[in-house]
Order: structure tokens, then C-alpha cells, then sequence
């Protein structure tokens, strides 16, 4: 069964085109992650499938209800973890549920039951008379999503859920989430910006940069593309290493910030040599390290950049649009 | 109904629980009713009204006034749930926008005639004569009103505005005014016939009347009118106000 079907999702604000025609679609029970640097647009992907966006083009259908033509629908068979922050700060962890349940119309005896079982699931249960203001960010992350569970949604999703915590708290996240897809057989469609989220969590991933996708597989599939290995190599002189490295034991070479990433086979036979090159011309090298492709290079690969560039340009655009005197 | 009343019953949990807040909202209008219920006291004669002095004349209106600006602020109070997110979590759900934007209104107006009802019960040891039961119903009645009109008119306003920037300008250009022309420190019967046209133009002028009817007896508008006017005027206010937070983007 496909629990979530996406075709041409479009999206522009004022002529900016923040999710660019993307199409996918995602299996019932799978873990699905959006991965892609800030401002890449997968909080406005997420939004236009629980419906708080309009989409400018293009449709999905969540748990085979389209999200145009049935919103309540569709609201009812999600749940939904958001970005920032949504919790009463002034309400008890008890009554922040509660006010859930009964949104979703769940009656008092079934959801006092659920309460009590979701917030020991997320070891919330001796907190819960406490008000959420006293709660640390990791606590909140995780009521949250014991709250996004309360209805039963046939698909939850997750943005971003790890962010700014500290990585006791996400290992520990990982592990709820990783065992509420395989006790209760929840669809999972989380976005991120953390590599190693998705390596870890996600059994397919959408690699989504500039409102599109740009590619689309297992995280071992899309790093068994690459093939081979990576070196990576920081120096004062990284702009003059790529003329040097012509050997066509190379596959491809990059440079970005700083470093040079050299693609390719065996690199345990080849790294002497190539730091005999660079030292042969004259290049400083600070550092350099093989490792086996990850995330980070699968994205490089793809768009000639890191991630953190890609980051730094949409900050850049951001401050662009929010410059006083242009609303 | 189950919906209004969950949203209902958030506001009143909050409510109760900012005590501060409800301490803090207390003490201007107190303080309008002490200085210029004794103060003017002894100066102002009011036409009409036999017998009962400035400080009579202007319990109705002190008690419209904390009705008025406590109902506005509830309504306001959206733009929090916005900054703070907790809206997305309601907008999420499969609710109707009626359904949370009346849940939310009729918070307000309770939680503003809660204040309105301690400013009453105050009154009662500063000069004001116990109005029976049948008087203290129509103040009720008047208040719940003037609560549910302006919870909703915060609401409209709330749909409209980003974040508390603006809060300053309508404070001081929607609901300084509405409580100024409202009749509520002054009698309008000998205004200038212009002045009093503006008024009448004021829902709060009606709201008032109808409070001075329940507990003093008289009032320069009929109670009948009061209750046509004001009510014509909430329904109107919520049918705004549901329309605006309709279309308010998260
Ligand atoms: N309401 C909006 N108005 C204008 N631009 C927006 C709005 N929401 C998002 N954007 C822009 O759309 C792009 C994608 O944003 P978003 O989906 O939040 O990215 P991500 O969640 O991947 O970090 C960003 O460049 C952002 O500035
Ligand atoms: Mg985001």
C-alpha cells in the first residue's frame, strides 16, 4: 500500500519557488526522510501534506485522500511533530494531551488511557502534572510527539525532530521513533538537515535541495553510487590542488570551502603518492582523511556544494527578503 | 460543541492560573473608580438621576470598561498562540475555524465578565445599592454581551496583525476610543448633538446603558434598544471575526 503520493507538489511565494514540482511516493510501515540543507523547502513540503499549505501545483494523497479535495480527512489520519515549538507552555503535559484528544474527539475513557500509556512510552509519565514551561527542549520534543500519536495517525511526521537537541537526547529520540515504526507499524516521513539522522533512521531518503529532489534511494544505495572512497583534503592552497591532481586513478575531484574532495578507488594505495604530488608542488596540507562516502558527499556529488553553503545562500536570501522596506 | 468548549475551557485554565494578570487588571479600573468616584463625587451633579452621585453614575461604566478591555485581550491573545505555535496545533486537527474562533471568543467573555463580576462585587462596599436579583441579571446579561462583541472584535484584529507591534495603535486608536465615547464617565444625554450621535455609533454605549439599567434603574436608552443594538452588534462582530480568522495564515 502507498501511504503517501506525491506528484508535481509545487509551491511559490510571491514568484519564489520554494518546493519546484517534486514527485515521490512513500510505502505504508516505511521510515521516509527529507534530507536537505536549510531553506531547502521541506518544511514547506511537510506543510502542504497536512494541509496547512496551499499548494500552487501539482497534488498528493495522504493515505489515499487527496489533500485539496478532503483536508479533514487527511487531518484526521495525520499526525504531525512540527519544526517549532507548539506546546501551552502554561498547560501541564497532562492537559496539553488532553486538549489533543479532544480536538480529535476521542472519548474520555479511551483518551485517558492513551494519555497515561504515551506518556510513560516517552517517560513523561512522572512529569505530568508539571506545567511544560518548566520542561527541558528534549522533554518537550518528546511530549510532543507522544501527542502526535494520540489519535493514531497512520502517518506521522516528524520535522526536523532533533534539532538543537543535545545528542544524548537525539540517540534517545532515534530510538522511540525507530520503535513506534516497528511496534505500531506508523509510516514515518521525517525531514532533516543532520547526515547521520537519515544514515541511521531512514530506510529511503530524498535528497532535497532548491525545492527539488535530487536524488532518491536507500542511504546505502545512494552512497554505493559514489563506490569507492573519499579523500578529503583541508589546506591553505586548496584552490591550486585540483590542476595538480590530474591522475586518472581520480573519478572526480571537488572544491569547496576550503577543502578539496578527491573521489576514488583504493584510496590506501593511492594516498602516498598523492601527498607525494601535493608536496612535490609546493602545497601546504593541513590535514587529510580517507573515509567511506557519506550523506554530505552523496550531496556534494549531486550539487557541486556542502551543505553548509547551500545553508549559508538561503540565509543570505532570507536576510534579502526581510530587509525593512521591502513588505 | 465539544470543540468550542475544549477551546473554552483552555482560556479558563489559563485564566485561572495567571493570577498576577487578574490582580493586575483589576487595579485601573479600581483605581478609575476610587479617584474619580471620590473625587468628582461632591463636583458632578448628574441631571436625571435623583439621589445618586458620580460614583454610582460611573460603577456601570468602570464595570463596562474591565468587560471591554479584558474581552479585546483575550481575543488578542491569538497572536501569542501564533508567535508561540501552539495555533499550527489547532489548525492541524479536523476542526472547523468557526468552531476554535467561537471557543475562543466565548473564553474571552467569560473570563472578561469574571472581572467585570469582581468590579461589581467590589462596588457593593463603595457606595452601590444592592439592585435585586432581577437588576443583577440584566448587568449579567449586558456584560456577557459587551464580553462576546469584543472577544471577537480582538479576534478580527488578532487574524490581522503579525505580532504585538501594532498592539500600542489599536490600544489607542480602536479600544481607547470605544471607551471613551461609550457614555461610560459621562452622561450623553446633554453632549452636543453630534458628540452624541458618536455614541450612539459605539456598541459600548448600549452595553453600558444596559449595566446602568440593571443597577441603578435608568438609563438614556431604552434597555429594550440596549439589548437590540448590542446584540446586533455581536452578531455582527462574530460573523467578522470568524471571517478574519478564516482566512489568518499561520
Ligand atoms: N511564508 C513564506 N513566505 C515566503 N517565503 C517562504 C515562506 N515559507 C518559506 N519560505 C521560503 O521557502 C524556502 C523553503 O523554506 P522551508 O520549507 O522552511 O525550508 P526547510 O524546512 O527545508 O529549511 C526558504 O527559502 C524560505 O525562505
Ligand atoms: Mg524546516
Amino acid at each position: 500500500m502507498t501511504a503517501i503520493h506525491v506528484e508535481g507538489l509545487t509551491k511559490e511565494f510571491d514568484g519564489f519557488v520554494a518546493v519546484d514540482a517534486i514527485s515521490f511516493d512513500i510505502e505504508e510501515g516505511e521510515i521516509f526522510g527529507l534530507l536537505g540543507p536549510n531553506g531547502a523547502g521541506k518544511t514547506t513540503t511537510i506543510s502542504m501534506l497536512a494541509t496547512l499549505l496551499e499548494p500552487t501545483a501539482g497534488t498528493a494523497l495522504v493515505n489515499g485522500v487527496d489533500i485539496r479535495g478532503d483536508q479533514d480527512g487527511v487531518r484526521k489520519s495525520i499526525g504531525i511533530v512540527f519544526q517549532d515549538p507548539s506546546l501551552d507552555e502554561e498547560l501541564t503535559a497532562w492537559e496539553n494531551m488532553d486538549f489533543h484528544g479532544r480536538l480529535y474527539r476521542i472519548p474520555r475513557d479511551v483518551r485517558e488511557e492513551r494519555i497515561s500509556t504515551l506518556l510513560r512510552l516517552v517517560e513523561l509519565d512522572d512529569r505530568k502534572d508539571s506545567l511544560v514551561k518548566t520542561f527541558s527542549g528534549g522533554m518537550r520534543r518528546r511530549l510532543e510527539i507522544a501527542r502526535g500519536l494520540m489519535h493514531e495517525p497512520k502517518v506521522l511526521f516528524l520535522d526536523e525532530p532533533t534539532l538543537g537537541l543535545d545528542p544524548q537526547t537525539r540517540n534517545h529520540l532515534w530510538h522511540y521513533i525507530k520503535s513506534l515504526n516497528a511496534d505500531k507499524g506508523v509510516t514515518i516521513i521525517l525531514t532533516t538537515h543532520y547526515m547521520d539522522e537519515a544514515d541511521r533512521l531512514c530506510d529511503r531518503i530524498a535528497i532535497i535541495d532548491r525545492g527539488t529532489i535530487i536524488a532518491m534511494d536507500t542511504p546505502e544505495h545512494l552512497k554505493g553510487l559514489i563506490g569507492g572512497d573519499v579523500i578529503t583534503i583541508a589546506s591553505p592552497d586548496a584552490a591550486s590542488i585540483p590542476a595538480v591532481l590530474t591522475a586518472e586513478w581520480i573519478t572526480r575531484i571537488d572544491l569547496h570551502d576550503g577543502r578539496v574532495t578527491v573521489h576514488l578507488r583504493e584510496a590506501e594505495s593511492h594516498i602516498a603518492e598523492l601527498v607525494g604530488l601535493l608536496g612535490s608542488h609546493a602545497i601546504e596540507i593541513s590535514s587529510v582523511s580517507i573515509h567511506k562516502p557519506t550523506l554530505e558527499d552523496v550531496f556534494l556529488y549531486y550539487t557541486g556544494r556542502t551543505m553548509r553553503e547551500e545553508e549559508a545562500d538561503a540565509a543570505a536570501r532570507m536576510r534579502m527578503m526581510h530587509r525593512p522596506g521591502r513588505r | 460543541m465539544d470543540i468550542v468548549y475544549t477551546l473554552w475551557l483552555r482560556s479558563i485554565k489559563r485564566y485561572v492560573r495567571s493570577k498576577s494578570r487578574i490582580l493586575g487588571s483589576l487595579g485601573m479600573p479600581l483605581f478609575l473608580l476610587l479617584a474619580l468616584g471620590f473625587g468628582l463625587n461632591s463636583v458632578v451633579q448628574i441631571p436625571g438621576a435623583q439621589g445618586a452621585g458620580y460614583i454610582e453614575f460611573i460603577i456601570p461604566g468602570i464595570i463596562a470598561m474591565s468587560v471591554l478591555f479584558t474581552s479585546v485581550f483575550s481575543g488578542i491573545q491569538i497572536i501569542w498562540d501564533k508567535q508561540f505555535g501552539f495555533l499550527k496545533e489547532t489548525l492541524v486537527a479536523p476542526v472547523s475555524r468557526l468552531e476554535i474562533m467561537l471557543g475562543q471568543t466565548f473564553g474571552g467573555a467569560t473570563t472578561a465578565v469574571i472581572q467585570g463580576a469582581i468590579i461589581l462585587v467590589l462596588s457593593l462596599f463603595i457606595g452601590l445599592q444592592f439592585p435585586g436579583i432581577s437588576g443583577f441579571l440584566i448587568a449579567f446579561v449586558f456584560m456577557l454581551l459587551i464580553g462576546i462583541c469584543f472577544a471577537a472584535l480582538g479576534i478580527a484584529i488578532a487574524s490581522k496583525m503579525e505580532d504585538m507591534h501594532g498592539f500600542q495603535l489599536i490600544m489607542n486608536f480602536v479600544i481607547f476610543p470605544i471607551f471613551g465615547l461609550s457614555g461610560a464617565l459621562f452622561p450623553i444625554e446633554n453632549l452636543p448633538a453630534w458628540v452624541r450621535m458618536v455614541t450612539y455609533l459605539d456598541p459600548l454605549t448600549y452595553g453600558v446603558e444596559g449595566i446602568r439599567y440593571g443597577l441603578l434603574g435608568t438609563a438614556a436608552i431604552s434597555p429594550v434598544t440596549c439589548l437590540a443594538v448590542l446584540g446586533g452588534s455581536t452578531a455582527v462582530m462574530i460573523v467578522i471575526g470568524a471571517a478574519l480568522f478564516r482566512k489568518a495564515s499561520i
